[in-house]
Protein backbone atom coordinates (compact mmCIF):
# COMPACT_ATOMS: atom_id res chain seq x y z
CA UNK A 1 0.00 0.00 0.00
CA UNK A 2 1.04 3.67 -0.82
CA UNK A 3 0.36 5.29 2.31
CA UNK A 4 3.07 5.60 4.35
CA UNK A 5 5.22 7.06 1.33
CA UNK A 6 1.66 9.37 0.68
CA UNK A 7 2.25 10.31 4.22
CA UNK A 8 5.53 11.24 3.86
CA UNK A 9 5.50 12.74 0.64
CA UNK A 10 3.08 15.23 1.87
CA UNK A 11 4.78 16.04 5.14
CA UNK A 12 7.90 17.10 2.58
CA UNK A 13 5.47 18.78 0.62
CA UNK A 14 4.16 21.19 3.12
CA UNK A 15 7.64 21.48 4.87
CA UNK A 16 8.14 23.25 1.56
CA UNK A 17 4.92 25.05 1.66
CA UNK A 18 6.17 26.23 4.99
CA UNK A 19 9.89 27.14 4.08
CA UNK A 20 8.75 29.25 1.04
CA UNK A 21 5.61 31.02 3.22
CA UNK A 22 8.57 32.51 5.42
CA UNK A 23 11.33 33.02 2.80
CA UNK A 24 9.72 34.78 0.47
CA UNK A 25 9.03 38.56 0.66
CA UNK A 26 6.02 38.62 -2.83
CA UNK A 27 3.03 38.56 -1.44
CA UNK A 28 1.53 36.39 -4.10
CA UNK A 29 4.26 33.85 -4.30
CA UNK A 30 3.12 34.03 -0.42
CA UNK A 31 0.13 33.21 -1.75
CA UNK A 32 1.34 30.05 -3.65
CA UNK A 33 3.06 28.69 -0.81
CA UNK A 34 -0.25 28.59 1.31
CA UNK A 35 -1.95 26.67 -1.64
CA UNK A 36 1.05 24.37 -1.45
CA UNK A 37 0.34 23.23 2.01
CA UNK A 38 -3.13 23.05 1.45
CA UNK A 39 -2.05 21.12 -1.51
CA UNK A 40 0.05 18.98 0.83
CA UNK A 41 -2.67 18.43 3.12
CA UNK A 42 -5.18 17.22 0.40
CA UNK A 43 -2.30 14.51 -0.74
CA UNK A 44 -2.67 13.19 3.16
CA UNK A 45 -6.49 13.00 3.31
CA UNK A 46 -6.24 11.21 -0.17
CA UNK A 47 -3.91 8.62 1.71
CA UNK A 48 -5.86 8.16 4.30
CA UNK A 49 -9.51 8.22 2.29
CA UNK A 50 -7.57 5.23 0.42
CA UNK A 51 -7.45 3.54 3.62
CA UNK A 52 -10.51 4.45 5.32
CA UNK A 53 -13.16 4.98 3.55
CA UNK A 54 -14.26 7.97 1.50
CA UNK A 55 -15.18 10.66 3.62
CA UNK A 56 -11.41 11.77 2.99
CA UNK A 57 -12.04 12.49 -0.52
CA UNK A 58 -15.63 14.64 0.66
CA UNK A 59 -13.03 16.69 2.70
CA UNK A 60 -10.40 17.27 -0.01
CA UNK A 61 -13.53 18.74 -1.67
CA UNK A 62 -14.10 21.25 1.25
CA UNK A 63 -10.28 22.15 0.92
CA UNK A 64 -10.43 22.68 -2.29
CA UNK A 65 -14.01 25.14 -2.41
CA UNK A 66 -12.57 27.23 0.91
CA UNK A 67 -8.97 27.55 -1.22
CA UNK A 68 -10.88 28.87 -4.00
CA UNK A 69 -12.77 31.06 -2.37
CA UNK A 70 -9.24 32.26 -0.05
CA UNK A 71 -7.53 32.57 -3.51
CA UNK A 72 -10.28 34.94 -5.06
CA UNK A 73 -10.45 37.48 -1.74
CA UNK A 74 -6.78 37.29 -1.08
CA UNK A 75 -5.84 37.75 -4.63
CA UNK A 76 -8.24 40.86 -4.61
CA UNK A 77 -7.07 42.27 -1.12
CA UNK A 78 -3.55 42.07 -2.43
CA UNK A 79 -4.97 44.08 -5.99
CA UNK A 80 -6.34 46.97 -3.42
CA UNK A 81 -2.91 47.01 -1.40
CA UNK A 82 -1.35 46.96 -5.02
CA UNK A 83 -3.31 50.61 -5.84
CA UNK A 84 -2.15 52.21 -2.47
CA UNK A 85 1.96 51.15 -2.20
CA UNK A 86 2.19 50.43 -6.16
CA UNK A 87 4.00 47.21 -4.87
CA UNK A 88 3.31 43.79 -3.92
CA UNK A 89 6.52 43.68 -1.63
CA UNK A 90 5.90 42.51 1.94
CA UNK A 91 8.06 44.58 3.49
CA UNK A 92 6.52 48.12 2.38
CA UNK A 93 2.76 46.46 4.53
CA UNK A 94 4.32 47.93 7.24
CA UNK A 95 1.34 50.32 8.71
CA UNK A 96 0.73 48.22 11.81
CA UNK A 97 3.93 48.15 12.66
CA UNK A 98 4.01 51.31 15.14
CA UNK B 1 4.44 -1.25 -11.29
CA UNK B 2 2.56 1.41 -9.15
CA UNK B 3 5.88 1.96 -6.95
CA UNK B 4 7.69 3.17 -9.94
CA UNK B 5 5.29 5.42 -11.06
CA UNK B 6 4.20 7.29 -7.46
CA UNK B 7 8.47 7.47 -6.55
CA UNK B 8 8.28 9.16 -10.06
CA UNK B 9 5.32 11.36 -9.60
CA UNK B 10 6.94 11.97 -5.67
CA UNK B 11 10.43 13.15 -7.01
CA UNK B 12 8.69 15.18 -9.55
CA UNK B 13 6.29 17.22 -7.00
CA UNK B 14 9.09 17.38 -4.49
CA UNK B 15 11.34 19.09 -7.39
CA UNK B 16 8.63 21.15 -8.55
CA UNK B 17 7.83 22.14 -5.47
CA UNK B 18 11.68 23.15 -4.21
CA UNK B 19 12.13 25.24 -7.70
CA UNK B 20 8.76 26.95 -7.33
CA UNK B 21 9.70 28.07 -3.94
CA UNK B 22 13.31 29.41 -5.47
CA UNK B 23 12.16 31.13 -8.94
CA UNK B 24 12.72 34.93 -8.57
CA UNK B 25 10.09 35.55 -11.20
CA UNK B 26 6.64 35.20 -9.86
CA UNK B 27 4.93 33.92 -12.98
CA UNK B 28 7.76 30.52 -13.15
CA UNK B 29 6.90 30.03 -9.42
CA UNK B 30 3.03 30.19 -10.97
CA UNK B 31 4.31 27.32 -13.46
CA UNK B 32 5.87 25.24 -11.07
CA UNK B 33 3.31 25.26 -8.86
CA UNK B 34 1.05 24.17 -11.49
CA UNK B 35 3.74 21.30 -12.39
CA UNK B 36 3.54 19.88 -8.77
CA UNK B 37 -0.30 19.97 -8.67
CA UNK B 38 -0.56 17.75 -11.90
CA UNK B 39 2.29 15.63 -10.08
CA UNK B 40 -0.30 15.39 -7.10
CA UNK B 41 -3.30 14.46 -9.61
CA UNK B 42 -1.17 11.53 -11.23
CA UNK B 43 -0.59 10.20 -7.48
CA UNK B 44 -4.48 10.87 -6.34
CA UNK B 45 -5.36 7.93 -9.73
CA UNK B 46 -2.97 6.01 -7.85
CA UNK B 47 -4.85 6.26 -4.20
CA UNK B 48 -8.16 5.26 -6.06
CA UNK B 49 -9.45 9.33 -6.19
CA UNK B 50 -10.48 9.67 -9.77
CA UNK B 51 -12.43 12.05 -9.29
CA UNK B 52 -10.19 14.12 -6.97
CA UNK B 53 -7.68 14.06 -9.42
CA UNK B 54 -10.50 15.51 -12.00
CA UNK B 55 -10.72 18.01 -9.57
CA UNK B 56 -7.48 19.19 -8.98
CA UNK B 57 -6.56 19.50 -12.55
CA UNK B 58 -9.92 21.92 -13.45
CA UNK B 59 -10.05 23.74 -10.18
CA UNK B 60 -6.54 23.91 -8.75
CA UNK B 61 -4.42 24.09 -12.15
CA UNK B 62 -7.22 25.36 -14.49
CA UNK B 63 -8.93 27.35 -12.20
CA UNK B 64 -6.77 28.92 -9.51
CA UNK B 65 -3.99 28.79 -11.22
CA UNK B 66 -5.32 30.91 -13.97
CA UNK B 67 -6.38 33.52 -11.57
CA UNK B 68 -2.81 34.08 -10.03
CA UNK B 69 -1.33 34.06 -13.59
CA UNK B 70 -3.95 36.72 -14.56
CA UNK B 71 -3.36 38.95 -11.00
CA UNK B 72 0.61 38.44 -11.78
CA UNK B 73 0.53 39.98 -15.05
CA UNK B 74 -2.47 42.50 -14.37
CA UNK B 75 0.21 44.17 -11.78
CA UNK B 76 2.46 43.96 -14.59
CA UNK B 77 5.25 43.45 -11.81
CA UNK B 78 9.01 44.35 -12.79
CA UNK B 79 11.35 42.38 -10.85
CA UNK B 80 14.50 43.07 -11.21
CA UNK B 81 16.09 42.39 -7.96
CA UNK B 82 15.09 38.78 -6.47
CA UNK B 83 12.53 39.11 -3.49
CA UNK B 84 13.98 35.36 -1.45
CA UNK B 85 14.77 36.64 1.96
CA UNK B 86 18.63 36.54 2.98
CA UNK B 87 20.61 35.69 6.07
CA UNK B 88 18.22 34.68 9.23
CA UNK B 89 14.75 34.55 7.82
CA UNK B 90 16.21 31.57 5.62
CA UNK B 91 17.83 29.71 8.42
CA UNK B 92 14.57 30.58 10.74
CA UNK B 93 12.56 29.25 7.20
CA UNK B 94 14.25 25.62 7.01
CA UNK B 95 14.32 24.95 11.00
CA UNK B 96 10.60 25.80 10.70
CA UNK B 97 9.95 23.76 7.54
CA UNK B 98 12.10 20.87 8.92
CA UNK B 99 10.63 21.33 12.44
CA UNK B 100 7.26 20.75 10.79
CA UNK B 101 8.31 17.99 8.65
CA UNK B 102 9.97 16.05 12.07
CA UNK B 103 6.88 16.48 13.52
CA UNK B 104 4.29 15.20 10.58
CA UNK B 105 6.86 12.14 10.17
CA UNK B 106 6.99 11.26 14.10
CA UNK B 107 3.55 10.84 13.72
CA UNK B 108 4.07 7.59 11.33
CA UNK B 109 4.23 5.16 13.92
CA UNK B 110 1.12 5.72 15.44
CA UNK B 111 -1.58 4.01 13.82
CA UNK B 112 -5.10 6.03 12.27
CA UNK B 113 -6.76 3.42 14.20
CA UNK B 114 -5.77 4.28 17.16
CA UNK B 115 -5.01 7.84 16.70
CA UNK B 116 -9.05 8.65 16.08
CA UNK B 117 -9.37 6.24 19.25
CA UNK B 118 -7.32 9.29 20.99
CA UNK B 119 -8.30 12.24 19.94
CA UNK B 120 -12.27 11.12 19.31
CA UNK B 121 -13.16 8.31 22.11
CA UNK B 122 -17.10 8.69 21.70
CA UNK B 123 -17.08 7.78 18.38
CA UNK B 124 -18.63 4.38 17.54
CA UNK B 125 -16.59 2.28 14.33
CA UNK B 126 -19.79 2.56 12.31
CA UNK B 127 -20.22 5.63 12.31
CA UNK B 128 -20.72 8.27 9.60
CA UNK B 129 -17.08 9.46 10.78
CA UNK B 130 -15.94 6.59 9.70
CA UNK B 131 -18.25 5.62 6.20
CA UNK B 132 -15.97 2.48 4.87
CA UNK B 133 -13.86 0.98 7.53
CA UNK B 134 -10.85 -0.86 6.19
CA UNK B 135 -9.85 -0.73 2.96
CA UNK B 136 -13.40 -1.76 1.41
CA UNK B 137 -12.99 0.76 -1.05
CA UNK B 138 -11.97 -0.45 -4.30
CA UNK B 139 -15.02 -2.66 -4.02
CA UNK B 140 -17.09 0.14 -3.15
CA UNK B 141 -15.73 2.21 -6.21
CA UNK B 142 -16.06 -1.44 -8.39
CA UNK B 143 -20.11 -1.53 -6.81
CA UNK B 144 -21.15 1.97 -8.02
CA UNK B 145 -18.87 3.92 -10.16
CA UNK B 146 -16.30 6.18 -8.90
CA UNK B 147 -18.38 9.60 -8.97
CA UNK B 148 -21.55 7.99 -7.39
CA UNK B 149 -19.00 6.05 -4.52
CA UNK B 150 -17.58 9.83 -3.41
CA UNK B 151 -21.14 11.32 -4.37
CA UNK B 152 -22.73 9.21 -1.34
CA UNK B 153 -21.20 10.17 1.83
CA UNK B 154 -21.08 13.92 -0.28
CA UNK B 155 -25.18 14.16 -0.47
CA UNK B 156 -25.82 12.14 2.75
CA UNK B 157 -23.82 12.47 5.71
CA UNK B 158 -22.14 15.75 4.26
CA UNK B 159 -25.08 17.60 2.85
CA UNK B 160 -25.56 20.23 5.11
CA UNK B 161 -22.00 21.25 4.72
CA UNK B 162 -22.16 20.69 1.46
CA UNK B 163 -24.91 23.25 1.13
CA UNK B 164 -23.18 25.89 3.04
CA UNK B 165 -20.04 25.82 0.72
CA UNK B 166 -22.61 27.61 -1.80
CA UNK B 167 -23.37 30.33 0.80
CA UNK B 168 -19.10 30.45 1.25
CA UNK B 169 -18.04 30.51 -2.46
CA UNK B 170 -21.09 33.74 -3.07
CA UNK B 171 -19.90 35.87 -0.41
CA UNK B 172 -16.47 34.85 -1.74
CA UNK B 173 -17.33 36.12 -4.91
CA UNK B 174 -19.06 39.05 -4.08
CA UNK B 175 -15.84 40.32 -1.82
CA UNK B 176 -13.59 39.76 -4.54
CA UNK B 177 -15.67 42.15 -6.71
CA UNK B 178 -16.09 44.71 -3.47
CA UNK B 179 -12.49 44.71 -2.52
CA UNK B 180 -11.22 44.69 -6.30
CA UNK B 181 -12.82 47.70 -7.57
CA UNK B 182 -11.81 50.62 -7.75
CA UNK B 183 -15.16 52.53 -7.04
CA UNK B 184 -18.46 51.19 -5.87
Amino acid sequence: MLLGPSLVLSAILFGIGVIGAIVRRNAIVLFMCIELMLNAVNLSFVALANAHGFGGQVMVFFVMTVAAAEAAVGLAIILAIFRHTRSVDLKTMNLLQG
Amino acid sequence: MTEFVFYTLAIFAVVSAILCITQKSPVASALWLVSTMFALAGIYVLLNAQFIAAMQVLVYAGAVMVLFLFVIMLLNLSQEQSDIRRGLPVVVGVLVGAGFVSALLSLSGTSVAGLAARLAPGVPAGSPLDVLPGGQLQTAAAASNVVGAVAEPMFRTYLVPFEITSVLLLAAAVGAVVLAKRKL
